[in-house]
């Protein structure tokens, strides 16, 4: 499987550095389990938080911190021993951490509907800005025609979808900007299942949509 | 002062006392582990943004965790600072935002596993963590304070934008610029090097 769009190096860095909020945190990790690529790059902004760590300017800690921590450490229930399960191979179309996220694998998800056919499963977060979900559109149909306010991250999962920037397949990450209006047309013969992360709502255009958009909470 | 001892020790020599933690709890090798990073993490903490006393606390949580998580530690795969620099970050986001940080499931069947490499990249990969200090302290000064406020003010893109009185598609291309820059010196400092050992 090859990816062909990955996942821009700033967002990566945000991702590296810890500033990134909880939902682009979740669509980055779920892309790195099926890119090796943007996978090594985010191990390079680690070095870079290491390398920065190393050269901050030490600030002591109290007298008796080291004393204080191993009373601590000493006073921890007995670790159990960390043995590895032996993995069991279940294969299973959503990688880690999205599975864990959204409680299981396709089978166990229970989708909402969001009207022209198109299903949804908003995805909780503990941030407050950006907002995930799955997006389930039926091979062959377009996702409703919006803009955005912010910027929006699409990662396929399954089946896959076209726009005027080329075609995303699974482990495909779109990525669009406040300027970018466009009409996602799912591929044929497959649903297209895909994780979307916003940071702001989006804007449908149609006035339907736009009347049950916040219902729908998207 | 003991922090002045701990400084006089090697990246190798962190390598070992974290090894030696992992392999049988050696609390001598954990106070020379303790002493280096438990003040570089305080100062992490405080340029968040925290209180002394957080910033205490939490330097001290992030040790208990390299204690209890030494055993994993995988000198391969990552370098003493990175693997701390990684569990102080997580403990951060989670202190102050209430929030995780989704990591991947090294072991998840779905990961898509990355081409095997030559023996030799590890070695590159122990020599790169020298050679990105150096590429980062040739970026030019704008280029730096982006990748600073990044990691030691925890502001997205847009908040940085807004602090700098930039537009946010500048803060973006700087960001790429100067990681696409870091990325190109450590290749070219890498073919040098591989060529001088030849």
């Amino acid at each position: 499987m090859n990816i062909d769009h990955h996942i821009p190096d700033e967002i990566l860095l945000a991702y590296a550095s810890g500033s990134a909020p909880e939902a682009w945190s979740l669509i980055v990790a779920t892309h790195l389990a099926l890119c090796p690529q943007c996978r090594e790059r985010v191990s390079e902004h680690e070095r870079m938080g290491g390398s920065l760590l190393e050269s901050l300017p030490p600030e002591a800690l109290t007298e008796d911190a080291f004393d204080l921590l191993m009373k601590k450490i000493d006073g921890q229930p007995e670790q159990e021993v960390t043995v590895k399960e032996p993995v069991v191979w279940v294969p299973s179309v959503l990688p880690e951490p999205l599975r864990s996220y959204v409680g299981g694998d396709l089978h166990a998800l229970k989708w909402r509907r969001l009207g022209k056919g198109v299903l949804h499963i908003p995805i909780e977060t503990k941030d407050g800005q950006a907002q995930a979900r799955l997006l389930k559109v039926p091979a062959g149909k377009p996702v409703p025609t919006h803009g955005h306010n912010g910027d929006e991250l699409t990662l396929v999962l399954t089946g896959s979808f076209k726009t005027h920037q080329g075609e995303f397949r699974r482990g495909d990450i779109e990525t669009a900007d406040g300027d970018v209006e466009h009409t996602p047309l799912a591929g044929e013969g497959e649903d297209c299942i895909c994780l979307a992360v916003t940071d702001a709502p989006l804007r449908f255009k149609s006035l339907g949509a736009k009347l049950v958009q916040p219902f729908i909470g998207i | 002062m003991a922090n002045d001892v701990a400084d006089v020790f090697s990246a190798d020599d962190l390598v070992h006392c974290l090894l030696a933690v992992g392999a049988r709890q050696d609390r001598l090798a954990f106070r020379v582990l303790f002493d280096h990073f438990a003040p570089r993490v305080k100062t992490y903490i405080v340029q968040l943004g925290c209180s002394h006393q957080q910033a205490e606390e939490l330097a001290q949580e992030t040790m208990v965790k390299v204690w209890n998580k030494a055993s994993q530690f995988d000198s391969e795969k990552a370098a003493p600072s990175t693997w701390v620099f990684r569990i102080a970050r997580n403990l951060r986001i989670d202190a102050f935002r209430r929030e995780s940080h989704p990591e991947l499931d090294q072991n998840d069947p779905s990961l898509l596993p990355a081409e095997e490499r030559p023996a030799d990249i590890t070695v590159e990969q122990k020599q790169s963590e020298q050679q990105l200090r150096k590429a980062m302290d040739e970026l030019p000064q704008e280029q730096m304070e982006l990748l600073h406020l990044s990691f030691f003010q925890d502001m997205a893109h847009g908040a940085i934008a807004e602090k700098l009185g930039l537009p946010l598609g500048t803060v973006k291309s700087r960001l790429r610029l100067a990681l696409g820059k870091l990325r190109k010196k450590i290749d070219d400092d890498q073919m040098y090097t591989s060529g001088l050992s030849e």
